[in-house]
Order: C-alpha cells, then structure tokens, then sequence
C-alpha cells in the first residue's frame, strides 16, 4: 500500500512539474518596420525619405494598423500596432508549450469580427468607421505626404478598411478585404522571440503599382480602391529572425 | 495577583489602540458618474492610484477652484478664467492675469478630462497630468503670479483649510502637491454626456434633418471628414485628445506642440479641442482667433493654409479646403450646437 503511495505522489509531482514547465513558455512577436528592407523607425517619419514603385517620394506622418485572429492566442483576439507612437510594436504570448507552431493573423478584422462599436479599447483611440460606410473599424490608418505630378507636397491618407460600395446608399455592398496572413511553421522548445517584418513600400507595389497622384485621399468609400489595398498588403508581411 | 495586573494592563493597551483608532478619519469613496455611453463605448477613466477621488477630496477641490487665495493678490481664482456657466471657459480671446497681462492661448474648456489617455493636458500638451497642469497657472506671472510658498502658507493658516486637508488626505501639513491633488479631483468630476446628440444616441431624442445631415457631413470622408480627429457616435468624447496643425497659419508664431517636444515636426500643432459645448465656448482655436461657428467651418472649407507641418487628413489644401456647400455649412453647424449640454453648465454641483 506504502509502495502504491509513493508512485501515486512521485508520479503527481513529475507530471505537474512537467506541464508547469511547458507552459512556462513565452513568445514575443516584435513587428519591425522597414522599406524595401531598410529599417524604418518612427524616428525617420515626417521627412520625404522613402521612394514608391511609381516613383513618388514619400513621407510617413501616422501608421497605425490592426491584427486579428493571431494563431496562438485562440479565435477571438486583436491587436493594434500604433506604429507612429511604438506602442503594440511587440507583445508577449504566454503560457505556450513546445511544439511546432503555425504563426497566422488576420490584417483587420474579418467581417464576423468587425462589429459597429463594440470594442472599446479602439473606440477610446477614434479607430471607427462611419456607419455611413458600414461601422466598424479600420484595419490600416496610413497617413503621410508625397510630391505630386506638379512638383508640390500633398497629402495622402491610405486608410484601409472593409470594401464598401455605396452606389445604393439605402443598400450598401461590402466585401471582406481584410486577409489573412500566414508566416508557416515556428517550432518553439524555450522562450522565443519571432520576428515579423512588415515591409510598407509593399502596399504601393504588388501587384498593383499605386500612383498617389490618382489615389490619394478619400479612399474610405473607394470600392476599389480597397480591393486593391488588399491585395497589395499580402506581400507586406513576412517571418523574420526567430531566436531562442 | 501578578496575573491580574497583566490582564488590566493588557486591557488598557487594547482600549487605547481603539480610541486611536477612532481618531483616524476615513475618507469616503467617490462614485464618478459615468454617463451610459461612456461606459458602453470608452475604456475606464484614468483616476492615479496615488489621488483616488473621494467625497472630501472632490468638494475640498472644489472649493479651492472657486476660492481666490490661490492668486498672488488674491483677486483671481480657477473659475475666474474656467467659468462652469461657459463650460469651464471665459469666452475671452485671452484672459487676463491678476496684473491685467494677457496671455497668447485660449483658456481651455474643462470637461471629461480624467478620459484624456494620453494625459498631456493644455494647447500644447506641456502638462503631464492634471495635478501637474494645476501646479503651473498659480504661479505663471501673467496669470495668477503667486509664490506657491505664500499660497501654501496662507491655506496653511486658513481657519477651515487645514481640517478639510486631514480629512481628505488624512493630514493637515498642506503643500502644492496636495493642493493641486484636491483640485484635481474636483475636475475629474465634471463630466459632460448628456447634450441632445447623446440622448438621440440613448434614443430619447431625435433630430432634425437638418441635425442628420450635419452630422452625416461630419462623418463623411469626401465632405467635412472631421471624425477622424474629432471622434464619432462611437467616441462620446469628440475629440481624439492628439496635437495636429490644421492649416491655420503658413507661418508660425506659437510653435505649440513643437515647442514642447522640440521637434520642428510638431511645430504648429496644438490639441484638437472637444466639439462638446460650442455654444459656450467661444471664441475658437488655440488662440481665439474665431468668433463664430461661422468663421470655423468657413476655415476648414476653404481657409487652409499650407506649411510643412499640416496635417495630412486636411485635404484639397490647394482649394483651401474640403469646399462645403452653404446648406452642409449650415447643417454641420447645428448637428455641432446638437452637441451643448445644458444639464452640465447648470449642474449646481458645478457651481461656486
């Protein structure tokens, strides 16, 4: 009976000891910036430093932009990276266990997801649409200048959200133009730091080259405009350094 | 016989710990009256750890904001620049200090500040916190102009001062930084969410077509666009809190925000104010260069300025602005009157 005793308690300390020390572990994900591969901080916003495919020079004033359905945090989560302020630049995922790991979020909400005013987080920092164009919220607040076809400055407010047609103001279309990223496999046996590297020049590139001297504010309502926004962002996001 | 001594020794030692005990005044919690929207659609105000507000705290703010002491001369209180009945302004273009000088910026409206997240606080955001922002205009010499020293001792030597001061604070040696605590828990009380708009959003009220429609031009990327700085239906604070230029000038005098960052890229960006209580707050801009409504709309439309610094949401800078038609003008201006909220200057808990 003594003998029974004793395993029964020896096997309960290992087998807690053990799922204690898996769920120790941590990940951060830390979103780094950059143009065409040269980093960018907030430091290098508000100068007309950086240069589109179709050859516009550009500033970068605000970035601000929201992440959804982050594979290792379960269904219903989001995140805003407030890249202007660095603030949700990086965040921590814990309790993991080891393992090998799919890395996927969702840029913006899906429409299952972007419900009219519910959040209150991104109510208190003005992340909303106008019911005008459905509600909700924006996935992408980009804002910043660029010299135009005369020579000037001007300014441009990529803003991207859910696709809306409005030709029928009483019978708006919408289409989900929020997408989901999948950065493949990350096996994790400690605490790990995973980069994502978000390369802005992106949304200006692939496929479609964007001219600003055609797009450049006013884009909340463009219908197609946001498609394309759409597509261009699926080449913005990628795995980066994974350490451990 | 030894024991018994022990016991009534033990009992006066219990006794005595009681009665001190007693001598301690508890403060009483205050219950912020957070209107429905704000707790449906906001995140928590910001209330420090270090100054929560309770019953003496708030009414010992409040009546150190009214009361005159404060000023170098003893002429001026908070209220004389910050006066309840105009939504905590003094519809001057500047006010004058004690000695009849004139400052350069707009005194503030004061409402719903404790929902400020950011917490810089004045045109500029130079004042971290609500504490620190009531530290300064006591002794800006073309304000108050006091020595805090003086301030601090005159209340020191108050009749009713000190006693209010250890029941809110449990102390009654007073200082600036629980001066400026108390008043700052008296503003942190003001709130402001019950203006028409807010109860067509509680459904108790409806609008005009005319009050729609302004609203919808507000709302409208391709019209007013104003949502995008100055909140929505969804953020009852209308306003974002956040330091923009918004075309007022192509060269700068104030630096604003530039000039507490020491970025030239912040130059000429100041707060974007609530669009709460227009009615009363007039005149308009950082520094009460707008008399009117009128003037302001008329400035968005078609008044821009270009400098390095503009805000990029300002569009079609080149034509002046985002070019409304008399009738949106019109209408934008009574969806934003649809904001003023009577019950709030008329709160007598407000009032001196």
């Amino acid at each position: 009976m003594k003998n029974i005793l004793a395993f029964l308690c020896i096997s309960i300390f290992m087998f807690s000891s053990c799922s204690s020390e898996d769920e120790n572990i941590t990940i951060t994900l830390n979103f780094t910036h950059n143009w065409d591969g040269t980093p960018i901080t907030n430091q290098d916003f508000d100068t007309l430093k950086f240069t589109n495919k179709n050859g516009e020079k550009i500033s970068i004033e605000k970035l601000r932009y929201l992440i959804s359905n982050i594979s290792l945090l379960g269904l219903k989560n989001y995140h805003l990276i407030n890249f202007t302020e660095n603030s949700g630049t990086s965040f921590n995922i814990s309790n993991l266990t080891n393992g090998t790991y799919t890395l996927s979020f969702r840029f913006g909400f899906s429409d299952e997801d972007n419900i009219d005013g519910v959040y209150q987080d991104l109510n208190s920092v003005s992340f909303n649409v106008p019911g005008m164009l459905g509600g909700g919220y924006h996935y992408m607040q980009f804002d910043g200048k660029y010299i135009d076809n005369k020579y000037e400055e001007a300014g441009f407010n990529y803003h991207s959200i859910r696709a809306v047609d409005r030709t029928y103001p009483d019978n708006l279309k919408f289409e989900d133009t929020s997408f989901e990223v999948n950065l493949g496999t990350v096996t994790i046996s400690n605490n790990t730091e995973i980069e994502v590297k978000v390369n802005l020049a992106e949304w200006f590139k692939n496929p479609n080259t964007w001219d600003l001297n055609e797009l450049n504010t006013v884009l909340m309502p463009n219908f197609e405009a946001q498609k394309t926004m759409s597509a261009n962002g699926k080449g913005v996001f990628s795995l980066g350094e994974v350490s451990q | 016989m030894k024991k018994i001594h022990l016991f009534f020794l033990f009992c006066f030692l219990l006794m005595n710990c009681a009665s001190n005990e007693e001598e301690v005044y508890t403060p009483i919690p205050y219950n912020l009256e957070i209107p429905t929207l704000f707790a449906a659609k906001l995140i928590a105000p910001i209330v420090p750890a270090n100054n929560l507000l309770t019953e003496e705290g708030v009414a010992l703010g409040k009546k150190l904001f009214f009361d005159r002491i404060l000023s170098g001369d003893g002429s001026q209180s908070c209220a004389s620049c910050h006066n309840p009945k105009k939504a905590f302004t003094d519809q001057q273009q500047f006010s004058a200090g004690i000695q009849g000088e004139f400052g350069k910026r707009n005194a503030m409206p004061l409402f719903n500040l404790a929902w400020n997240f950011d917490e810089r606080f004045a045109w500029d955001g130079k004042e971290f916190g609500l504490e620190e922002q009531a530290l300064e205009p006591v002794s800006n010499p073309i304000e108050m102009h006091a020595d805090w020293k003086k301030v601090t001792q005159r209340i020191q030597q108050h009749p009713t001062y000190p006693n209010l001061f250890l029941q809110a604070f449990g102390t009654s040696k007073i200082d600036s930084i629980i001066i400026t605590k108390a008043i700052a828990q008296f503003e942190r009380t003001l709130i402001s969410g019950n203006s028409k708009f807010d109860q067509f959003l509680r459904k108790e009220a409806t609008l005009t077509p005319e009050e729609q429609n302004g609203f919808d031009v507000f709302m409208d990327e391709a019209k007013g666009d104003c949502f995008h700085c100055h909140g929505s239906n969804n953020n009852p604070l209308w306003t974002d809190n956040k330091f923009h230029n918004n075309g007022l000038d192509a060269t700068f005098k104030d630096l604003g925000f530039g000039n507490v960052t020491g970025d030239p890229n912040d130059n000429g960006k100041f707060k974007s104010p609530s669009i709460r209580n227009l009615a009363f707050t007039a005149p308009y801009m950082h520094d009460g260069r707008f008399s009117t409504l009128e003037e302001v709309i008329n400035h968005y439309s078609e008044g821009l300025k270009k400098s390095a610094t503009i805000d990029p949401l300002m569009k079609n800078i080149d034509k002046g602005g985002v070019q409304l038609s008399t009738q949106d003008k019109t209408d934008l201006k009574a969806f934003l009157l649809a904001l003023s909220d009577n019950d709030f200057i008329n709160n007598p808990t407000f009032q001196q």
